[in-house]
C-alpha cells in the first residue's frame, strides 16, 4: 500500500477498496476515458490498488495528444505569417508537427502568445485591430463552449481580424469507435465527469445498451476514481449495464443547457481524424455554415496541407487501449518528454508522460537523466 | 488546460454585454466569464475550465478539490508561466520575448 497515505482520506479509499475486492470475481477490463483520469491513476498507484482481476485500460482523452499532426502543421504554417498574432493555450506548445513546434516558431520570430481563455484572444484581437488574430481552437466537450462563445462575441462585437484554427473532438464517438474495433477487451467505460458536466449524460445509455457496456460517470480525484470503479465492478458482476453518475457533485442529468445551446448554435458536427487513430466519422465540431467566415482554415487557405503521421510512434495503439506506453519501444529511449515523438508523451494529460513521470524507475526502462524535469513544476 | 478548477466568486459585473467575474482559485485571481451560470453569485463556487464557469460546485468540494490540486502542484501547472514550463520541458532555446506572465492577460 505504498501510495494509500496520499489520498486525502485514506480510511475511506480502504474502505471503497474493500468494497472492491469483496465484490470482484473475475477479471474485468475497464477505460478511463480521460487524461486527467489517467494521470490521477498513475500517480497514486490506483492501477496497483485494485485487486489484480480490475484492469484499468487508459483511453483517448487528451485534447491535445488527440489534435491530428495535420493540424499542427496547419498552426504552425499560420503562425508563422508575419501578418498573424497566433494564440494558443500552453499545452499546445510544445506538441511536434512536422519537425518543428510553436516554441520554435516564436524562436524565430513569429507572433505567437499564450492565453489563458479564448476571450484573451479576442481582447488581443480588439487591441491590434491592423493584424489578423488566430486562435487554436482545440479540444473536448468541455473547451468548445468557451470557444463557441468566443466566435459568437466575435461576430456580436463586429471584430473582423479574429478566428478560429477548429480542431474539436467529441467523446461518444470515440467510445463507439473503441467498441467497434475487433481487438477491443474494454468491458466498461468511467466516463469524463467533466464532459458530462457540459453534456449532461442523455448520450451514454444509447452505448450502453447497444455495446452491453456499463458507462459510469466519474471524476478526476483519487476517491473519485475509486468509487467510480467500485460502481462500474458492481455493474460488471452483476452482468448489468446501465449509465451512473458517480460525480453528482458536479454533473447533473442535462449538463450545461446554456453550453449545449451555444454549441448548437456555432458548431457542427463533422467527421474528425484522432492523431495516431484516423477519421472518426461524426467525432468532431466545425464552423456551422453561419460562422465559416471565422474558419482560420479558410481565411489562411491551409485547408490542403495534409501530412502522414511517423510510423515510430505508437500512440495511436496507446489511445485506444491496445498498448501500454512503457509497451513502446522508443518509450524512455528515443522518446521522452524533452524529446517527444508523440503528443502522449508532450501532454501534461498524456498517458506516455504520465508513465514516464510516474513510473519509468520502477519499470527499468533505460536510464535518462531527468533532473530539469523533477525540478519544473509542469507536468 | 484540460484541468477544470474549481473556484470562488469574488464579484460579478456587467462588460461590454456580457456577464463577468473575478473568481479566487486558491490565491490565483482570474477573470471568468459566467454567459453558461448567468445567475452565479459572489461567494459561490463553479467548476471552471478556460476562463468560462461551467457548474456550480458546493462549497466543500470545491475546497477539497481546492486544497488537493495545490499539493500535487497542479495549480502551479494550470496558472504558472507557460513559456517557462515549455522551455523546461524542452531544450529549445528561450523566446526572443520573454515575459513572466501570458502577455495577453495585462
Ligand atoms: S512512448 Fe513516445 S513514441 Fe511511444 S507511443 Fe508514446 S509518444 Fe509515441
Amino acid at each position: 500500500m505504498k501510495y494509500i497515505e496520499e489520498f486525502q482520506d485514506p480510511d475511506l479509499a480502504e474502505r471503497l477498496l474493500d468494497d472492491i475486492r469483496a465484490t470482484v470475481t473475475r477479471p474485468w477490463a475497464l477505460m478511463e476515458v480521460c487524461g486527467g483520469q489517467t494521470h490521477t491513476i498513475i500517480r497514486h498507484g490506483i492501477d496497483q490498488l485494485l485487486p489484480e482481476e480490475v484492469e484499468l485500460i487508459h483511453g483517448p482523452g487528451c485534447p491535445v495528444c488527440v489534435t491530428p499532426l495535420e493540424v499542427i502543421d496547419k498552426a504552425l504554417e499560420i503562425a508563422s505569417r508575419p501578418d498573424v498574432i497566433f494564440c494558443s493555450f500552453g499545452d499546445m506548445l510544445r506538441v511536434p508537427g512536422t519537425g518543428r513546434d510553436l516554441f520554435q516558431v516564436r524562436g524565430t520570430g513569429g507572433d505567437v502568445r499564450v492565453v489563458y481563455s479564448p476571450l484573451d484572444a479576442l481582447r488581443v484581437a480588439q487591441q491590434n485591430p491592423d493584424r489578423q488574430v488566430v486562435f487554436f481552437g482545440i479540444g473536448f466537450e468541455t473547451t468548445a463552449p468557451p470557444n463557441a462563445m468566443t466566435v459568437y462575441q466575435a461576430r456580436k462585437l463586429g471584430i473582423r481580424n479574429f478566428s478560429l484554427l477548429v480542431s474539436h473532438v467529441r467523446v461518444p464517438p470515440a467510445i463507439e469507435a473503441i467498441m467497434q474495433s475487433p481487438d477491443c477487451r474494454v468491458q466498461a467505460f468511467l466516463a469524463a465527469g467533466h464532459v458530462c458536466s457540459v453534456m449532461g449524460m442523455d448520450e451514454y445509455p444509447g452505448l450502453a445498451e447497444r455495446f452491453g457496456v456499463p458507462i459510469v460517470v466519474t471524476g478526476f480525484e483519487p476517491l473519485d476514481i475509486l468509487e467510480g470503479v467500485r460502481r462500474t465492478v458492481r455493474q460488471l458482476e452483476r452482468g448489468e449495464h446501465t449509465v451512473d453518475n458517480a460525480y453528482p457533485r458536479a454533473v447533473r442529468p442535462e449538463g450545461n443547457p446554456a453550453a449545449r445551446a451555444m454549441l448548437d448554435d456555432v458548431f457542427e458536427v463533422t467527421d474528425r481524424a484522432w492523431r495516431g487513430i484516423g477519421v472518426i466519422p461524426d467525432s468532431g465540431w466545425r464552423l456551422s455554415s453561419r460562422y465559416r467566415d471565422y474558419d482560420a482554415e479558410h481565411r489562411f487557405a491551409v485547408d490542403g496541407i495534409t501530412t502522414r503521421e511517423p510510423a515510430a510512434c505508437r500512440s495511436g495503439e496507446v489511445l485506444q487501449g491496445l498498448l501500454k506506453p512503457h509497451e513502446c519501444e522508443a518509450f524512455g529511449t528515443t522518446c521522452t518528454p524533452r524529446s517527444p515523438l508523440g503528443a502522449t508523451m508532450v501532454s501534461s494529460e498524456g498517458a506516455c508522460a504520465a508513465y514516464y513521470l510516474y513510473r519509468r524507475l520502477e519499470l527499468n526502462t533505460p536510464a535518462r537523466p531527468a533532473a530539469s524535469l523533477e525540478g519544473s513544476p509542469v507536468v | 488546460m484540460c484541468l477544470a478548477v474549481p473556484g470562488r466568486v469574488l464579484d460579478v459585473e456587467d462588460r461590454d454585454g456580457t456577464r463577468m467575474a473575478t473568481v479566487d482559485f486558491g490565491g490565483v485571481v482570474k477573470e471568468v466569464c459566467l454567459e453558461y451560470l448567468p445567475d452565479l453569485k459572489a461567494g459561490e463556487y463553479a467548476i471552471v475550465h478556460v476562463g468560462f464557469a461551467l457548474q456550480r460546485l458546493d462549497e466543500e468540494s470545491a475546497r477539497r478539490t481546492l486544497e488537493l490540486f495545490e499539493n500535487l502542484g497542479m495549480l502551479q501547472e494550470e496558472f504558472g508561466d507557460p513559456w517557462e514550463q515549455a522551455a523546461a520541458q524542452g531544450a529549445a532555446q528561450q523566446p526572443p520575448h520573454h515575459t513572466t506572465a501570458p502577455e495577453a492577460q495585462q
